[in-house]
C-alpha cells in the first residue's frame, strides 16, 4: 500500500510520542507496537508509574500533575519528541488533539501530527465558522434564525417559519441562561421578552436567535476518513445517544432502527463535511437526528479520533489507528467507500469511577481490586490502568472501555451485559451496575435511544426502593461473604501469626473448638445501596460455625430461614460456595478504607459492597446511636465536599448569614463546577477552605449555625 | 560372613523406613452384644452431658440475659468470642462448676474461664458472669477463678479479666472471705503473676466493687467502659449510710474519674466492643520481648489423622469397671497416624505405656488395663522417668480400680512400688494432662496423676467414676465392721438391714463417684465428649508446653 509518494518522501514514521495518558495512549502503543513502530511516553509526576509509561518503550517527564502543567504543555511535549527523535505525535483525544496550535507547532519543529490539517481544526473549531462552511457546502443544518434583526414581530414570523416548538437562546453565555422553550405563537412574545432581560441580565447583551427545538433527539455520528491524497470515505454510523450530564456513556454502532437509505443519506453527508475542509486523518462528524421528522442536523465535527472508535472498528474490522499512521506516512486510504464492510453489532459501555446516585458526580480513590473481563476477538478492554492504581482528581475518571461485538445486536447486548456483570471494580464508587442498569433497560433493548434516556427512564434507572430482588440478592451475597470471610479469617491466622509454639495453629483450625457447643460469631455488614438513595442498611448475620466445616447463617431480619453455607477458596479472592446445595461461583475484594474494613462481593450478576466497621459491631439494637471514638464524627450542620476537587470561588465569609439553598462555594473537578449550597438557613462556620485549595471526598467544608458566633 | 550380610541387610530395611512405628489396630468387636450394650449407655451419658451443659451456657436466664442486653452489655462468652483472634478456638474450662452444688443454681459457678488466643498469644480469660446471681462470689466461684490463675501462672499465660461482679457473696462470707484458697487469694496470685511476668490485664465492663475493685486495681493495665464500667471500694448506698455523701456511681467511680483523676484504670472505653478492642490491642502490644528468641525448632506443623476414627470414642468408653478394656482403642483415636511405640509391651502389662505424637507434638503415654500389679507400678515409674529426662510430655489416661491387695501383692512389695509412681508422677516438671476415662480409685487415682498431683490440665469423661474405693468394696467394709460393732453391743443384724444399710453406702458412693459431683466441686477442669479429646489434648500441650522445661529432681526412691 506504500505509495511512491510517501517512498519519496523518506519520512516514514519509525517513533511515535503519544501526547496523551491513560487507556487511549495504550491503545495507541498497542498498535504502533504491532507495526514494529516504537513508541515515546509522556507523563506528569502524578502518572510517573501509569500503566501507559510502562507500556512505552520510552517514557518523558513533562511536569506536575495539573493537565494544564503537563498534558496540555505543548511545547514541553514537542520538546520530549525532539529529545527522544520520534518523528511523529499521536495526540489521542482530549487534551491537545483539537488544537490547530499544536498542530501547528509540530509541523513547526518538523514533527508529523497524526491528525488532520491546522486548518481544518481551526476551521471545524469555531462553532459558528463551521456552520456557515457547512451551510454552504449543502450539509443541513438546525433550522433557525441567527440574523441582527432583533424585532419581536419579525422573530415571531421567522419562528413560525421554522416551526413551533422553538428554542429562544441568548446568542451570549451559556449555561441555559435565558432559554426558552416555546411551544406555540401565543406563548412566544411573553418568553421573547423574558428571554432578553435575563441575557441582559446575566450577559449584558440581549441579542437573541432561534432554533427549532427538537423534542426527542437521537445523537448520530459518523466516522470520516480521509487521506493526503484528498480521498475521503465514510466508516458508517455510531449512535451516542445514551448520555449523562452531556457525556456519552453508552455508545453503539451500527445506529439501532435506522434504513440503509438513511445511512447512506447521513454518511454521503459526513463525507461532503470533511470534504468541505480538506479533512484527512479520522474525524467525526456530528449529527442531531429528530426522531420525529426522520430529519438530521450537522451539529459539529471533531477533528481527532474519538473515544468511541472501537464500535467502529469492531464493525468494519479494521484498526483506525493503523489508518492515522499510514495518512500520516502519506498512504493512501486501505478501502474505497464500496469495499467498507458492516459485519455485526458492536457496544462499548465506558467505565467510570463516579458516584451515580449523587448526580454521577467524579469519584476518586484506589482501584482496590481490578478485574475486568477477559479479551477475546469479541470483547475488547482499553484500559490505562491497574490493580493499586489510584484515580486522581487531576484527569478524567474513566477507568476503562468495555467494547463488545455481536452478530447483531440483540447478540452484542447480551455479550454486553454479561461483561458488565463480570467487571469487578473495587475501592471506589463506580457506574458499572448503572451501565448494566441501562443495557438491561426494555427501551434500550428496543434500541428507543434519545438523548433523554435516562431522564426520561429516571424512575426506572434511579429507583428510590431497592427492588425486592435486589433484597434478596444482596442478603445471599451478604451471607456467602461472611462465610468467605469466616473461611478466610482462620487460614490467614494460623499462616500469619509467628510463635514459638508449634501447636499453636490448632486453636486456628475450622471450625473452631467449642467445649459442648458451636462457636457462633455475630457479624454486621453495612450494605451501601450504591444505586439508591437511601444508603445504608445493616445486616446482622449469626453465624454457627457447625460441625462438618460449613456454616449455618441467619441474618436477623425477621424473615430469614438461615442458609448451610460452604465454601472453597480457589484462590485469588474466587471462591466455590455452596449455599443449601446450590453451587456458584463468588469472588470477594476485601480492603480497608477510612478505618472500616470493605468487602464487596461480586456472586451471579450482582455486586454488592459492604462495610464492617472493624469488628466494631454493636450488640443490641439502640448500641446503634452509640458512636465509637473510632468513628469519624462531624458537629452536626456540616457540609462536606460532595468530592474531590479544585475549590475555585468562596462566595461568603465566616459568620455570613445564608438561606436554605444558597450558594456557598464552587468546586471544579475534571471539566465539572459544582456549587456547594447550604443545607439550611443559618450561619457559616468554620469556613477553612480558600480558592484554589484541594479538598478531597468528605472534607469538611464549612457549618452552619442557629447563631452567630463571637 | 552370611551373617554380617544379613544384619547389614536388616540395618538397610530399617534405614529406608526410619520412621516406621506400629500402627495400632481397630480393637474393636462391633457385633458383640457387649459393644452395643455398652455403646447404648455411652450415647445416654454423653446426651446427658449435653443437656446438663446446654442449661449451664444459657447462663442465669432468659429475664437476666436480657437485662444485661439493655444495658448494652454482651454475655461473658460473647465477651470472649470478641476478644480471641476471630475464627479461632476457646478451651473453656469447668463449665458444670457449682453444678447441684448450691440450693440455687449457679450455672458455672458464676464465672466462665478458659484459654484462647488474642493475636496469637494464648491467655487465660476470667469473666464474671453478670445474669448469675450479679457475679457474685460464691466459694466455688473463687475456687474455678483460682483454679483459672493456678494454671495461667504453670503456663505463663496472660491474664484477661472481664470483670463484672458485685464481689464476694454476702451471705457466704465466711466461706468466701478469710481463708487461704479464698477471695484475698485472687490479688495475691495477680502480684505474685506480675512479679514473673505473666500480665494481668483487667478490663471492668461491669460494676466492680469492694474486694472486686482490686482486680483492676492490681492489674497491669486496665480498660473501663464509660457508662457500664465502675470501681469502688464502696457504692453509693453504702457511701450514703457511712458519709451522708449523696453521689452517683459514675461520678463514684466511673469510666472518666478513674481514667481522668483517680488513675486507677489506664484506657477509656466509649462502649463495651470498644473496650474489648482496647483489650486486644494490649496483648497485641504486649512483645514479651526476648520471648520468641529461645524458639523451638519448628519441626513439622504437619500431621496425620488417627487411623480410626475419634468419633467413635462416645461409643466405647468404658462404662463397667469388671469389663476388661484395651485402653490402646483409645489410644488408637487419639495419637496421630494411630501410631503408637510401645514401652515394655510384654512387661507389667496392665499399665500400657508408649510414644506417640499428637497433632504432631512427641508424647508419651500411660494408660490402665486393669488393676496396677508392682510389675506395672515399677514400669509406669521408669517410663515417666524416661519422658521427665527427654522433656517429653506425659498424658494419663485413666481408667483404673487400683493397687492389686492381698498378700502375694503385699510381699512383692506393692506399697513401695506404688510409692515410687507416685514420686515419679509428683516429682517430673513435664506437662502432664490426665483424662479419666473410666473408673479412678484408690491410689490408682495417685499414682495415675490424679487431682492432687497437679497435672496441668484434668479432664473426665461422662463415664468416670472417681473415689476411694468400689461402692460395693466400701459397703463390704462398711458392713464388716458394722455388724462386729453390733455383734460387741449384742445386736442382731437381719439380712434385710444389712442389705439397706449396704445399699445406702452404695448409693452415696454413686452420688459422690459421679462425674458431675466432682465437676461441680472442681475436682477437674471439666467433662468432656469423648470424641472431643484428642482436640482437647492437642489444646493443652499447646498451652503447657514450655519452650525451657525445668529439669527433674526426684526425691528419695524406696527401692
Amino acid at each position: 500500500l506504500s505509495t511512491p509518494a510517501a517512498a519519496e518522501e523518506g519520512r516514514r514514521i519509525e517513533k511515535i510520542l503519544v501526547a496523551n495518558r491513560g487507556e487511549i495512549a495504550c491503545r495507541v502503543m498497542r498498535t504502533a507496537r504491532r507495526l514494529g513502530i516504537q513508541t515515546v511516553a509522556v507523563y506528569s509526576d502524578a502518572d510517573r508509574a501509569a500503566l501507559h509509561v510502562k507500556s512505552s518503550d520510552e517514557a518523558v517527564r513533562i511536569g506536575p500533575p495539573p493537565a494544564r502543567a503537563s498534558y496540555l504543555n505543548a511545547s514541553a511535549i514537542v520538546e520530549a519528541a525532539l529529545r527522544t527523535g520520534a518523528q511523529a505525535i499521536h495526540p489521542g483525544y482530549g487534551f491537545l488533539s483539537e488544537s490547530a496550535d499544536f498542530g501547528q507547532l509540530c509541523e513547526t519543529e518538523g514533527l508529523i501530527f497524526i491528525g488532520p490539517r491546522a486548518s481544518a481544526i481551526k476551521d471545524m473549531g469555531d462553532k459558528s465558522a463551521s456552520k456557515r462552511i457547512m451551510g454552504a457546502a449543502g450539509v443541513p443544518l438546525v433550522p433557525g434564525y441567527h440574523g441582527d434583526n432583533q424585532d419581536v414581530n419579525f422573530l415571531k414570523l421567522e419562528a413560525e417559519k421554522i416551526g413551533y416548538p422553538i428554542l429562544i437562546k441568548p446568542t451570549h453565555g451559556g449555561g441555559g441562561k435565558g432559554m426558552r422553550i416555546v411551544n406555540g405563537p401565543d406563548e412566544f412574545v411573553e418568553s421573547f421578552m423574558g428571554a432578553q432581560r435575563e441575557a441582559a441580565a446575566s450577559f449584558g447583551i440581549n441579542t437573541i436567535l432561534l432554533e427549532k427545538y427538537i423534542t426527542h433527539p437521537r445523537h448520530v455520528e459518523v466516522q470520516v476518513f480521509g487521506d493526503k491524497h484528498g480521498n475521503v470515505i465514510h466508516l458508517n454510523e455510531r449512535d451516542c445517544s445514551v448520555q449523562r450530564r452531556h457525556q456519552k456513556i453508552i455508545e453503539e454502532a451500527p445506529a439501532p432502527n435506522i434504513t440503509d437509505e438513511f445511512r447512506s443519506h447521513i454518511g454521503k453527508a459526513a463525507v461532503s463535511a470533511a470534504k468541505a475542509v480538506g479533512y484527512y486523518s479520522a474525524g467525526t462528524v456530528e449529527f442531531i437526528v429528530d426522531t420525529i421528522s426522520g430529519e438530521f442536523y450537522f451539529m459539529e465535527m471533531n477533528t481527532r479520533l474519538q473515544v468511541e472508535h472501537p464500535v467502529t472498528e469492531m464493525i468494519v474490522g479494521q484498526d483506525l489507528v493503523e489508518w492515522q499512521i499510514r495518512v500520516a506516512n502519506g498512504e493512501q486510504l486501505p478501502l474505497t467507500q464500496e469495499q467498507v464492510p458492516l459485519i455485526g453489532h458492536s457496544f462499548e459501555a465506558r467505565i467510570y469511577a463516579e458516584n451515580v446516585p449523587k448526580g454521577f458526580l467524579p469519584a476518586t480513590g484506589t482501584l482496590n481490586h481490578y478485574r475486568p473481563v477477559p479479551v477475546s476477538s469479541t470483547v475488547r478492554v482499553e484500559t490505562g490502568v491497574e490493580e493499586g492504581d489510584t484515580v486522581s482528581m487531576h484527569y478524567d475518571p474513566m477507568i476503562a472501555k468495555l467494547v463488545v461485538w455481536g452478530e447483531n445486536r440483540h447478540a452484542a447486548l447480551s455479550k454486553l451485559k454479561n461483561c458488565l456483570v463480570n467487571f469487578q471494580v473495587a475501592g471506589l464508587p463506580t457506574n458499572i451496575t448503572f451501565l448494566h442498569m441501562l443495557a438491561d433497560h426494555w427501551a434500550f433493548e428496543k434500541g428507543l435511544v434519545e438523548t433523554h434516556f435516562i431522564e426520561h427512564f429516571k424512575s426506572d434507572l434511579f429507583p428510590d426502593e431497592v427492588l425486592e430482588e435486589t433484597n434478596v440478592a444482596a442478603k445471599l451475597s451478604a451471607t456467602i461473604a461472611a462465610a468467605c470471610i469466616c473461611e478466610n479469617e482462620h487460614t490467614t491466622l494460623r499462616e500469619t501469626i509467628p510463635s514459638d509454639n508449634r501447636l499453636l495453629p490448632l486453636w486456628y483450625s475450622r471450625p473452631p473448638f467449642r467445649m459442648h457447643h458451636n462457636a457462633k460469631c455475630i457479624m454486621e455488614l453495612e450494605w451501601d445501596k450504591e444505586q439508591t438513595s437511601s444508603f445504608q442498611e445493616i445486616l446482622k448475620l449469626v453465624i454457627t460455625y457447625e460441625q462438618d466445616g460449613s456454616y449455618f447463617i441467619e441474618i436477623e431480619d425477621g424473615a430469614s430461614l438461615g442458609s448451610e453455607v460452604r465454601v472453597l477458596p480457589v484462590g485469588d479472592g474466587n471462591y466455590k460456595v455452596d449455599v443449601n446445595g446450590l453451587q456458584s461461583n463468588a469472588t470477594l475484594a476485601i480492603y480497608s478504607k477510612d478505618l472500616n474494613k470493605h468487602i464487596e462481593i461480586w456472586h451471579g450478576k450482582h455486586h454488592f459492597h459492604f462495610r464492617q466497621t472493624a469488628r466494631l459491631e454493636q450488640s443490641s439494637e439502640d448500641g446503634l446511636q452509640h458512636k465509637t471514638s473510632l468513628q469519624t464524627s462531624h458537629p452536626k450542620g456540616s457540609v462536606l465536599a460532595p468530592m474531590a476537587g479544585l475549590v475555585v470561588k468562596v462566595l461568603l465569609e465566616n459568620g455570613a448569614f445564608v438561606e436554605a439553598g444558597q450558594p456557598v462555594l464552587v468546586l471544579e473537578a475534571m471539566k465539572m463546577e459544582h456549587v456547594v449550597k447550604s443545607p439550611r438557613a443559618g450561619y457559616v462556620n468554620e469556613l477553612q477552605v480558600t480558592a484554589g485549595q484541594q479538598v478531597f471526598d468528605t472534607t469538611m467544608l464549612f457549618n452552619i449555625k442557629d447563631k452567630q458566633e463571637d | 560372613s552370611w551373617r554380617d550380610a544379613l544384619l547389614l541387610q536388616r540395618r538397610l530395611h530399617q534405614a529406608a523406613m526410619p520412621f516406621c512405628s506400629a500402627v495400632l489396630a481397630d480393637g474393636i468387636d462391633r457385633s458383640s452384644d457387649a459393644f452395643s450394650r455398652n455403646s447404648a449407655i455411652v450415647r445416654d451419658l454423653v446426651s446427658q452431658l449435653q443437656s446438663n451443659t446446654l442449661m449451664v451456657l444459657a447462663g442465669g436466664g432468659s429475664q437476666a440475659v436480657e437485662r444485661n442486653r439493655s444495658r448494652n452489655k454482651l454475655l461473658p462468652r460473647e465477651r470472649i468470642d470478641r476478644m480471641i483472634d476471630p475464627g479461632s478456638s476457646f478451651l473453656e474450662l469447668s463449665q458444670l462448676a457449682g453444678y447441684d452444688l448450691y440450693e440455687d443454681s449457679l450455672p458455672s459457678g458464676g464465672i466462665i474461664t478458659g484459654i484462647g488466643p488474642v493475636h496469637g498469644r494464648l491467655c487465660m480469660f476470667v469473666a464474671n458472669d453478670p445474669t448469675v446471681k450479679g457475679g457474685t462470689y460464691y466459694p466455688i466461684t473463687v475456687k474455678k477463678h483460682l483454679r483459672a490463675q493456678e494454671i495461667a501462672a504453670e503456663c505463663k499465660l496472660p491474664c484477661i479479666y472481664l470483670v463484672d461482679s458485685g464481689g464476694a457473696n454476702l451471705p457466704r462470707q465466711a466461706d468466701v472471705f478469710p481463708d487461704k484458697d479464698n477471695f484475698g487469694r485472687i490479688f495475691y496470685n495477680q502480684a505474685k503473676m506480675s512479679a514473673e511476668g505473666i500480665p494481668q490485664i483487667a478490663l471492668v465492663l461491669g460494676s466492680c466493687t469492694a474486694g472486686g475493685a482490686y482486680i483492676p486495681a492490681m492489674a497491669d493495665e486496665s480498660v473501663i467502659v464509660k457508662g457500664n464500667g465502675t470501681i469502688f471500694l464502696a457504692g453509693p448506698p453504702l457511701v450514703k449510710a457511712a458519709t451522708g455523701e449523696e453521689v452517683s456511681a459514675e461520678d463514684l467511680g466511673g469510666a472518666s474519674l478513674h481514667c481522668r483523676i483517680s488513675g486507677v484504670s489506664d484506657h477509656f472505653a466509649e462502649d463495651e466492643i470498644h473496650g474489648l478492642m482496647i483489650g486486644r490491642n494490649i496483648i497485641k502490644n504486649l512483645h514479651m520481648a526476648g520471648k520468641w528468641t529461645n524458639s523451638l525448632p519448628s519441626i513439622s506443623c504437619s500431621y496425620k489423622d488417627p487411623l480410626h476414627d475419634e468419633k467413635e470414642l462416645r461409643l466405647i468408653a468404658p462404662v463397667d469397671q469388671k469389663q476388661p478394656f484395651d485402653v490402646r482403642s483409645i489410644i488408637a483415636r487419639i495419637v496421630d497416624g494411630s501410631e503408637f511405640d510401645e514401652f515394655k509391651k510384654f512387661y507389667g502389662t496392665t499399665l500400657v505405656t508408649g510414644f506417640a505424637r499428637i497433632y504432631g507434638q512427641e508424647v508419651g503415654i500411660i494408660g490402665n488395663n486393669g488393676i496396677l500389679f508392682t510389675e506395672s507400678a515399677l514400669k509406669g515409674s521408669h517410663f515417666i522417668e524416661l519422658c521427665a529426662q527427654r522433656k517429653i510430655p506425659l498424658i494419663f489416661l485413666q481408667n483404673i480400680t487400683g493397687f492389686m491387695v492381698g498378700s502375694k501383692s503385699e510381699a512383692s512389695g506393692i506399697a513401695k512400688a506404688g510409692a515410687k509412681m507416685v514420686m515419679a508422677v509428683s516429682c517430673s516438671k513435664v506437662s502432664k494432662i490426665t483424662i479419666i476415662v473410666g473408673g479412678s480409685f484408690g491410689a490408682g487415682n495417685y499414682g495415675m496423676c490424679g487431682r492432687a498431683y497437679s497435672p496441668n490440665f484434668l479432664f473426665l469423661w461422662p463415664t468416670a467414676k472417681i473415689s476411694v474405693m468400689g461402692g460395693n468394696q466400701a459397703a463390704g467394709v462398711l458392713a464388716q465392721i458394722e455388724r462386729s460393732n453390733k455383734k460387741r453391743q449384742g445386736f442382731e443384724w437381719s439380712k434385710e438391714e444389712e442389705e439397706k444399710f449396704k445399699s445406702k453406702v452404695v448409693e452415696a458412693y454413686d452420688r459422690e463417684g459421679s462425674p458431675y459431683f466432682s465437676t461441680a466441686r472442681l475436682w477437674d477442669d471439666g467433662i468432656i465428649h469423648p470424641s472431643d479429646t484428642r482436640k482437647v489434648i492437642g489444646l493443652c500441650l499447646s498451652a503447657s508446653i514450655k519452650s525451657d522445661p525445668e529439669e527433674t529432681k526426684y526425691g528419695v526412691f524406696r527401692m
